[in-house]
């Protein structure tokens, strides 16, 4: 099918969504010669936006290099620590190596400062960035995606882009991406705390921009699909749960109760101890991994970052913003190809998955497949924690009983637990395959 | 339930920063819908703004006003309770750290 369309249009490409993906899009198409604009519904770039904030962020040196020393980021991540709570212990596996401080692969990251950077970035480059301006709906003509709407004005564009998050409310008002279920969806609910740099360098033993990153599992969600985190910026804390919808609903949990459990956690407390509340707030998370990612094109429309579902929760790790600029470079090569032979047809965009396919974007999705599923396995919420720590009680306890080895020591933990010793064997290989 | 020390949901939405749509709520419900379908106290309990409350006559309250726009409200609602969209352009939570 070869349309070939040469129509009057305001803009080559109208990027719905200065998030991450939205701005890296823009960004690229216009250094390459395209009339961009680019509409965001905040007041500013970042304002509506709000992630754990842990950016794996190689993919942007080669967005924007020197990325690392221009950006406003908070601290480069050196020292990741997995940890699993009961009700009142905790076993942590604590990382740190030179080689993460040598070669920055992650940072911390807030969204409000990065986003506006990166849209600042994108107006230096030529987009031209409307803020405060809601995109109300798509204009389509029959299949064709010709422009958008906001309010009473029509602008129109060979190409629109969908980078405008998680509920994506322009796809699905266009009845282009149906509502995700409950499963695949989570709520993260955090507050970011203020302390001094000094104080945040003692608690978590960093030196000069180090920092550090907490994925907690167990008790923290009381027993609902989800975990916590705790992410160190360089003069606050950024804390706070994610909780797997379908769960929170039959669980009749209450968001804001676990929120709160987890910040009092005795194992988390200490680390909040004398801080000052800066900001409490909650967004959606997609979870559905591979699953989620459909309906990436149609014709005159590319759905790029959460938008389109790129999401991935690893249980150690979640990760949108690297696949989001991932999206936004394989998007903007596929727009750029389709501009210049001016087909904006469905087959024509779609050189957009393949691009995404041959990058880490749908190679790590695509490896990560099964951990939405893994996930879903209840005894990671609850009895994995407590079995866990009863292991290191028996390990440590030292109150002149005899010791057990420590195989026996386990094998005595997990008689006590509700565990099957052929259910920890079967798990452990779905988590050898998933994760 | 441990208490959290920065203040409960009301005192800590203090500390963030809105642009009130006074004219118009983003939010609305179907009263009705909602008492047949039982979904007050699931709206009460999912939205971790407090939102939601459950009055006395029996209604569903809602303050729009506090509202940080994670969607999980519609995502959840019964079909015909919920109808809710982003707030007016520029309008709503301003996130100042996130
Ligand atoms: C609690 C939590 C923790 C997370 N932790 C991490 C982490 O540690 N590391 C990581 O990499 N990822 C993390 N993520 C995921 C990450 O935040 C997202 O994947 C990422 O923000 C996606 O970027 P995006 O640009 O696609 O979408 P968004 O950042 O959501 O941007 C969408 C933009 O579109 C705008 N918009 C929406 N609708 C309209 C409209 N109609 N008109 C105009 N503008 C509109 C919005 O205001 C927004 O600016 C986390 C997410 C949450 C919620
Ligand atoms: S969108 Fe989120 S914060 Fe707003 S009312 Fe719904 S659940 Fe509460």
């Amino acid at each position: 099918m070869n349309d070939v369309v040469t129509r009057d249009v305001d803009f080559d490409v109208i990027v719905v969504g200065a998030g991450v993906a939205g701005c890296v899009t823009a960004y690229q198409l216009a250094t390459k010669g395209h009339s961009v604009m680019l509409v965001e519904r905040g007041q500013s770039p970042g304002s509506k936006n709000l992630s754990g904030g842990v950016f794996y962020s190689r993919i942007m040196e080669e967005v924007l290099p020197g990325f690392i020393d221009e950006a406003p980021i908070e601290r480069h991540i050196t020292r990741n620590c997995l940890s699993f709570l009961s009700e009142t212990s905790f076993v942590n596996v604590d990382y740190g190596d030179e080689r993460l401080s040598k070669s920055v692969t992650a940072v911390s990251v807030l969204r409000a400062r990065l986003d506006e950077w990166l849209a600042t970035k994108c107006e230096e480059a030529g987009v031209m960035l409307m803020s405060g301006v809601k995109v109300d709906s798509l204009v389509m003509e029959e299949e064709r995606i010709v422009g958008i709407r906001a309010g009473e004005d029509e602008l129109m564009a060979h190409v629109v882009v969908a980078a405008d998050g998680v509920n994506s409310f322009i796809c699905r008002d266009a009845g282009i991406r149906n509502k995700e279920p409950l499963k695949y969806l989570a709520v993260g609910v955090k507050s970011v705390i203020g302390l001094p740099r000094n104080v945040i360098e003692e608690r978590f033993n960093l030196t000069g921009d180090e920092g550090a990153a907490y994925a907690v599992v167990g008790d923290c969600t009381n027993g609902v699909g989800g975990g916590g985190f705790l992410y160190t910026n360089l003069e606050s804390l950024s804390i706070g749960v994610v909780l797997r919808l379908d769960d929170l609903v039959s669980k009749e949990e209450t968001s804001s109760e676990l929120h709160d459990r987890f910040l009092t956690h005795p194992a988390i407390e200490p680390f909040l101890r004398g801080g000052e509340l800066l900001e409490y707030g909650c967004h959606m998370v997609a979870e559905g991994g591979q699953a989620m990612v459909h309906d990436l094109t149609r014709p005159g429309l590319v759905v790029v970052g959460d938008a389109a579902g790129l999401t991935l929760n690893t249980g150690f790790t979640v990760r949108g913003m690297d696949l989001a600029a991932g999206s936004g470079v394989a998007a903007a090569k596929a727009i750029d190809a389709a501009l210049s032979k001016g087909d904006f047809s469905k087959a024509s965009l779609d050189a957009y998955c393949a691009e995404l396919d041959k990058i880490f974007v749908g190679k790590d999705m695509r490896t990560y497949a099964k951990a939405p599923h893994f996930l879903e396995n209840p005894r990671m919420y609850g009895a994995y924690g407590q079995l866990l720590s009863d292991v290191m009680y028996g390990v440590y306890n030292l109150d002149t009983t005899p010791r057990q080895r420590l195989v026996s020591g386990a094998l005595g933990a997990l008689k006590k637990s509700p565990l099957s010793l052929l259910q920890l064997v079967k798990d452990m290989y779905a988590a050898g395959r998933s994760l | 339930m441990r208490k959290n020390p920065f203040g409960t949901v009301p005192e800590r939405l203090d500390k963030n920063r809105y642009e009130t749509d006074v004219e118009q709520s983003h939010i609305e419900i179907d009263q009705k819908a909602a008492a047949a379908t039982g979904a007050g106290p699931l709206l009460v309990r999912v939205c971790p703004a407090h939102v939601y409350s459950q009055q006395a006559d029996g209604t569903i309250g809602v303050l729009h006003a506090a509202c940080l726009e994670c969607g999980t409200c519609l995502a959840v609602a019964p079909p015909g309770v919920l109808k809710w969209h982003y707030p007016r352009s520029g309008m709503g939570i301003i996130f100042r750290e996130g």
